[in-house]
């Protein structure tokens, strides 16, 4: 019988300079629960606002576009009917941006206003990283989780640790 | 002696106690730590710091910001160099490589300055009115010489290195400009708590309070500016962003701006420059004025500086000027002439147009003018035209103040147009320009101290308000407050040549020449003289040569009006606006999970939809891509073969309104199809057009899962996303791409049935069927379908156990005499079977032109279908067919053209094109695809293809594009 070995999505991390660090993290089981029109599902999960995220069980669900949001860190309930529901689990690199200088790396890829007056803590946005598609969290005045799709997981590390690098030389001047 | 014209004791921004050390041109010069290039050489008594572009005349330095025209230097580093710095921009560090430019041989003995001796031929329109004629000498003798003579500044020819950063940041309140109205705007403004952001191109903020120093609120007003400067730095709510110089508005409060991060230090790990887009809710305009010279004779020469720029290099670095003669038509200029008595300087004269009832401490010409100067290298003497006579002083600096052009370009950059106002003769903005922003301080024509510090303070408190904040208890201070007169005079009629353009060396005369051969509308002007279209972009020169123009045509200024000021207000590197796209960054890298397998077998990589996908997997003694190609295709065909195609796009459709959405974006029926099995679809367009085909399996009763082309997937993706959205938002369905999810591979080939056997107990599946399976503990999905002709199997399994599945197919099918496969054999599989790709379907053709009108329903609606039918879709249309070389050894080529067999290679005879070509080992020749004249008709048929990019003529014969196996009983059966 054929043993199949699971593959990480990224390698090479944790890379850190200058009090930022980028490690990857592990964001469980990843489901995507989209409610069909007009359906209620707050009996079930509270299905977080446009930008925000919310709470469920030791997971968390967090908007992902247009009547979409992502469960992670546990299993999906029953939804039958309600939304459709589908494995993202393999779909997305997950990575983890923390330290002083994390809006400041963020600036020099993302467009969006990420100061935390402006986004703060437990808000979610779909944006662009430099080229790549990204969700993107806020856990912490000075944190990120930052979702891309998982063939472009080389790109986001790389793209990332230039902007760490540039941003803790910058101090340094 | 080195620094032998410094000021004891004098020199705001740089540090005494640190000498640095640099070379210009090759020669050692010390300055000190703060200075720029140019100050540095002031100080060490060098004047001459380069050549002008067009005469080579010897030049110096004029200002002492961005606006110089004259000291463009490069700057060399790692073996590249920069060209066109301004020498009054690029600090100092240890070690500096700076060169003078523009020259041939030394730079104070320039053989390219007898054009100087020829400028009587080289004036305005030069160019077009010498070599138009003989024709033919254009392209062999014209063009040569003059695109080796053009241009400024040279380049390596070799990639920037050098590491660049864009940026976003976003404010409340964004002020441009940190002299006296910008620094109490930005004070006003942060005291509100707004978030503010206050930029300045220079180093240090404080503007002309750096420069000429005015009292403020009892102090030195560059202490003033330092204390607001600190008591904003330990504001949370503000960030001061220095070297920074804004240099375009943009829509919606957005405005770019240049931040020299580390040009100021030898190349490191820091970024050399960063391009930020900044976004503001308000923006304040409070860059200051920049002056503008007067146009005599020879004011052009080393030693020749304007009154601001001469004040800045002597307040900011402590250079010393030697003795000065003022030029001026204005009361700056004559304060200028006391403030440097004052400090010391020898003034020799003070030259002024007006009738001034003054008495000074120097010696002051009223109703005079400066009409020429001497000094080939540096200045020596000003002749000067008075009442009693002309007199020749002799002087080191000549200064010029031909009054304040407000620094209003940004408030242009939306197409605003600035008005004339008499008394500052100048150019203002009016109100509303940009929306959301002001202008305010000189830059808005207040030129005192005072009223710029009130007018700023006032700006502020209005665009607060304006943001719902509440303005807050702050007194202005006190500061000078003179009142300023100017009488204009833009040129000395003294004859010889007087310049206006110093950077692109325009005369008054070349303005002149252009208005009296028609070029009479200013816009005309400056293309036809270059004024203003240098490096400075005409900083000094465009008031002053529009005047000149005003005129010579009688029309007056505000009639003839000032060209367009455009972004960027100074010069933009694309390396910075391009910041990370250099190479592997130009776009982000899609890697397969059979990635670093496909590379260790030595699979060349193409690119497709961002996916790295191998060509082919050579062997030993395979020395050319087709050799191997050949072999893969033959295995597949005999054996079997495995390749990745997980790139295909993947959407997963569900909801109980599913195959009713699918129904109506498919040309074909998906609601029939049965659970468990796959159907081809084909799309199209809202046009009509074919705009992708893939398949599309029903995993459940009310969940599909349908496959694009991998170039095709995020089209479609944000094609089903719009009909939903806009045709059928309450349908019960939701999509969502599971490409990433899923890693996938394809086995084709007699063998393929054994391979598959291999991974656990497989059902068995009928041609188009599909089936949850578990591989290995692990939950995947088969499809019986085939891309190749043979009987063929998609697997797939969750990305994660991609790589491992991948080794074992490869490890397998190797061991049964079958092989891993890449794009190439990929295509010849598919060009044998006639199956289409985006080479055929690439937007301009219908379902009948590609053989599949008959997949388009007629039981139903589905977006495209009306638009498909429309007149003239069906009538002469070019249509798929199959093209096979009528002698078997010759080489077709994709792109060629298709005539019949005696017409020749011209447009109105053409017959149709060549899309997709491919050695087929199969077959034993060369196969193609191509669109046909009524292709369909005219199977056996011999035309000619005809490559003439290539040189390439080949007869061919039409026939089916199915060329092997037509029944399809191999990928059946």
């Amino acid at each position: 019988m054929i043993d199949l070995i699971a593959k990480p999505a990224v390698s090479g991390l944790p890379v850190s300079h200058g009090g930022c660090t980028l490690s990857a993290f592990d964001a469980g089981p990843v489901t995507s629960i989209a409610p069909y029109p007009g359906r209620d599902l707050s009996a079930v999960l509270p299905f977080p606002a446009p930008g925000t995220v919310s709470d469920y069980q030791s997971g968390r669900l967090i908007w992902a576009g247009r009547d979409m949001a992502f469960l992670t860190g546990v299993a999906a309930p029953d939804l039958s009917g309600l939304a459709a529901v589908t494995d993202q689990s393999d779909g997305w690199v997950w990575a983890l941006l923390e330290g002083a200088s994390v809006e400041a790396v963020l600036a020099r890829l993302c467009p969006l206003d990420l100061r935390l007056r402006s986004f703060a803590v437990g808000s979610s946005a779909r944006s662009m990283l430099q080229h790549l598609p990204i969700l993107l969290v806020r856990t912490g005045p000075e944190s990120f989780q930052i979702a891309s799709f998982r063939s472009m997981a080389g790109t986001l590390v790389h793209e990332l640790e230039i902007a760490i690098k540039g941003v803790a030389a910058r101090a340094s001047l | 002696m080195t620094q032998s014209h410094r000021i004891p004791g004098k020199g705001l921004m740089i540090d005494r106690t640190r000498p640095v050390r640099f070379t210009f041109d090759g020669k050692g010069y010390e300055g000190f730590a703060g200075d720029s290039v140019a100050s540095a050489l002031l100080a060490n008594g060098e004047r001459l710091i380069g050549r002008s572009f067009k005469y080579h005349r010897p030049r110096g330095v004029m200002a002492a910001g961005s606006e110089d025209p004259n000291s463009l230097i490069e700057v060399h580093e790692n073996g590249q160099q920069t060209p066109n710095v301004r020498g009054t921009m690029q600090e100092i560090f240890e070690g500096l490589d700076a060169r003078s430019q523009n020259h041939v041989g030394p730079l104070n003995f320039d053989l390219m300055a007898v054009n100087d001796l020829l400028a009587p031929f080289f004036s305005a329109g030069f160019y077009y009115k010498t070599f138009m004629w003989p024709r033919a000498f254009w392209e062999k003798l014209y063009e040569p010489a003059i695109r080796r003579a053009a241009g400024l500044g040279r380049l390596s020819g070799k990639h920037d290195m050098g590491l660049y950063e864009k940026a976003f940041a976003f404010c409340d309140l964004l002020v441009i400009g940190a002299g006296p109205a910008g620094l109490m705007a930005a004070l006003t403004a942060a005291r509100a708590g707004a978030e503010v952001i206050l930029a300045d191109e220079d180093r240090r903020m404080g503007g002309r309070l750096l420069a000429d120093q005015p009292e403020v609120d009892g102090q030195n007003g560059a202490d003033w500016a330092a204390s607001v400067v600190a008591e904003l730095a330990a504001m949370p709510n503000v960030t001061l962003m220095t070297r920074t110089t804004v240099t375009g508005v943009y829509d919606d409060g957005t405005f770019g701006a240049l931040e020299r991060v580390s040009l100021h230090r030898a190349p490191g790990e820091a970024p050399r420059e960063c391009f930020w887009r900044i976004h503001a809710k308000r923006a304040l305009l409070t860059a200051g004025a920049l002056e503008r010279p007067i146009a005599h004779p020879d004011n052009d020469r080393p030693g020749v500086m304007l009154a601001s720029g001469l004040v800045g290099q002597m307040g900011k670095f402590g250079v010393n000027p030697g003795k000065v003669v003022i030029f001026s038509n204005n009361d700056s200029g004559l304060h200028t002439a006391r403030s440097l008595t004052a400090q010391g300087i020898e003034i020799a004269a003070y030259v002024d147009p007006r009738p001034l009832p003054v008495t000074e401490e120097f010696p002051v010409y009223a109703e005079a003018e400066v009409v020429g100067t001497r000094g080939r290298l540096g200045l020596k003497d000003v002749s000067i035209r008075h009442k009693g006579g002309t007199s020749v002083i002799a002087a080191r600096t000549l200064a010029l103040s031909g009054g304040w052009n407000p620094t209003m370009h940004l408030a242009c950059h939306l197409n605003g147009r600035p008005e004339w106002s008499p008394e500052l003769a100048a150019f203002v903005a009016k109100p509303g320009m940009v929306p959301g922003m002001s202008v305010s301080g000189s830059a808005a024509g207040f030129m005192s101290t005072r009223a710029a510090l009130l007018d700023g303070h006032q700006k502020a408190a209005a665009a607060l308000i304006e943001l719902g904040l509440s303005v807050p208890e702050i007194s202005v201070p006190e500061s000078e407050d003179r009142p300023w007169a100017i009488s204009p005079l833009w040129a000395v009629d003294a004859g010889g040549r007087a310049w206006l353009d110093f950077a692109n060396d325009v005369t008054t005369k070349d303005v002149k020449l252009a208005a009296q051969e028609g070029y009479s509308s200013v816009e005309h002007m400056k293309r036809y003289t270059t004024q203003g279209m240098a490096p400075d972009q005409g900083k000094t020169s465009n008031v002053s040569a529009l005047a000149v123009l005003a005129e010579a045509t009688g029309k007056g200024i505000p009639a003839t009006g000032t060209t367009t000021y455009r972004p960027p207000f100074i010069p933009v590197s694309i390396a910075s606006m391009g910041a990370g796209g250099r190479g592997e960054g130009f776009a982000p890298q899609r890697l397969l999970t059979s990635d670093a397998k496909t590379r260790a077998m030595k699979a060349p990589m193409i690119e497709a939809g961002l996916w790295y996908r191998p060509s082919y997997f050579p062997r030993a003694g395979e020395t050319d891509w087709r050799t191997a190609a050949d072999r893969e295709v033959l295995t597949v065909r005999e054996h079997v073969g495995v390749c990745d195609v997980s790139t295909l796009g993947k959407i997963d459709v569900q909801g109980a309104d599913a195959a009713r959405f699918l129904d109506f974006v498919y040309t074909n029926t998906m609601s029939t199809l049965k659970p468990g099995r796959v159907r081809y679809g084909l799309m199209l367009r809202e046009d009509g057009m074919v705009m992708d085909d893939g398949t599309c399996a029903r995993v459940a009763e009310d969940h599909f899962v349908v496959t694009t082309t991998t170039s095709g997937a995020g089209q479609v993706m944000r094609h089903m996303d719009f009909v939903h959205q806009a045709f059928c938002a309450d349908w019960d369905v939701r999509m969502i791409s599971v490409t990433e999810a899923w890693a996938q591979f394809a086995i084709a080939g007699p063998k393929a049935k054994a391979v598959l056997a291999t991974l656990g107990e497989m059902p068995s599946l009928p041609f188009m069927g599909c089936a949850d399976v578990t591989i290995g503990g692990v939950k995947g999905r088969l499809f019986r379908i085939s891309f190749s002709g043979e009987e063929g199997y998609e697997v797939a399994v969750p990305t994660r156990f991609g790589t491992a599945l991948f080794d074992h197919l490869v490890a397998t099918a190797e061991g049964m005499e079958g092989c891993a496969y890449g794009m190439e054999a990929l295509n010849a599989l598919r060009v044998e079977k006639g199956f289409i790709t985006h080479a055929e379907i690439h937007g301009r053709v219908t379902a009948d032109d590609v053989g599949l009108g008959k997949m388009v329903s007629a039981k139903k609606d589905c977006i495209g279908k009306a638009a498909s039918q429309r007149p003239g879709l069906f009538e002469d249309r070019e249509q798929l067919v199959g093209l096979m070389p009528v002698n078997q050894g010759e080489t077709l080529s994709a792109g060629a053209h298709l005539y019949n067999e005696k017409d020749p290679a011209q447009r109105e005879f053409n017959q149709g094109y060549v899309t997709s070509v491919a050695p087929s080992p199969t077959m034993g020749c060369w196969l193609g695809l191509g669109f046909l004249k009524n292709g369909r008709a005219r199977y056996g048929e011999v035309i000619r293809l005809d490559d003439g990019l290539r040189g390439r003529k080949v007869l061919v014969e039409v026939c089916n594009p199915v060329f092997f196996d037509p029944e399809g009983g191999r990928m059946r059966d």
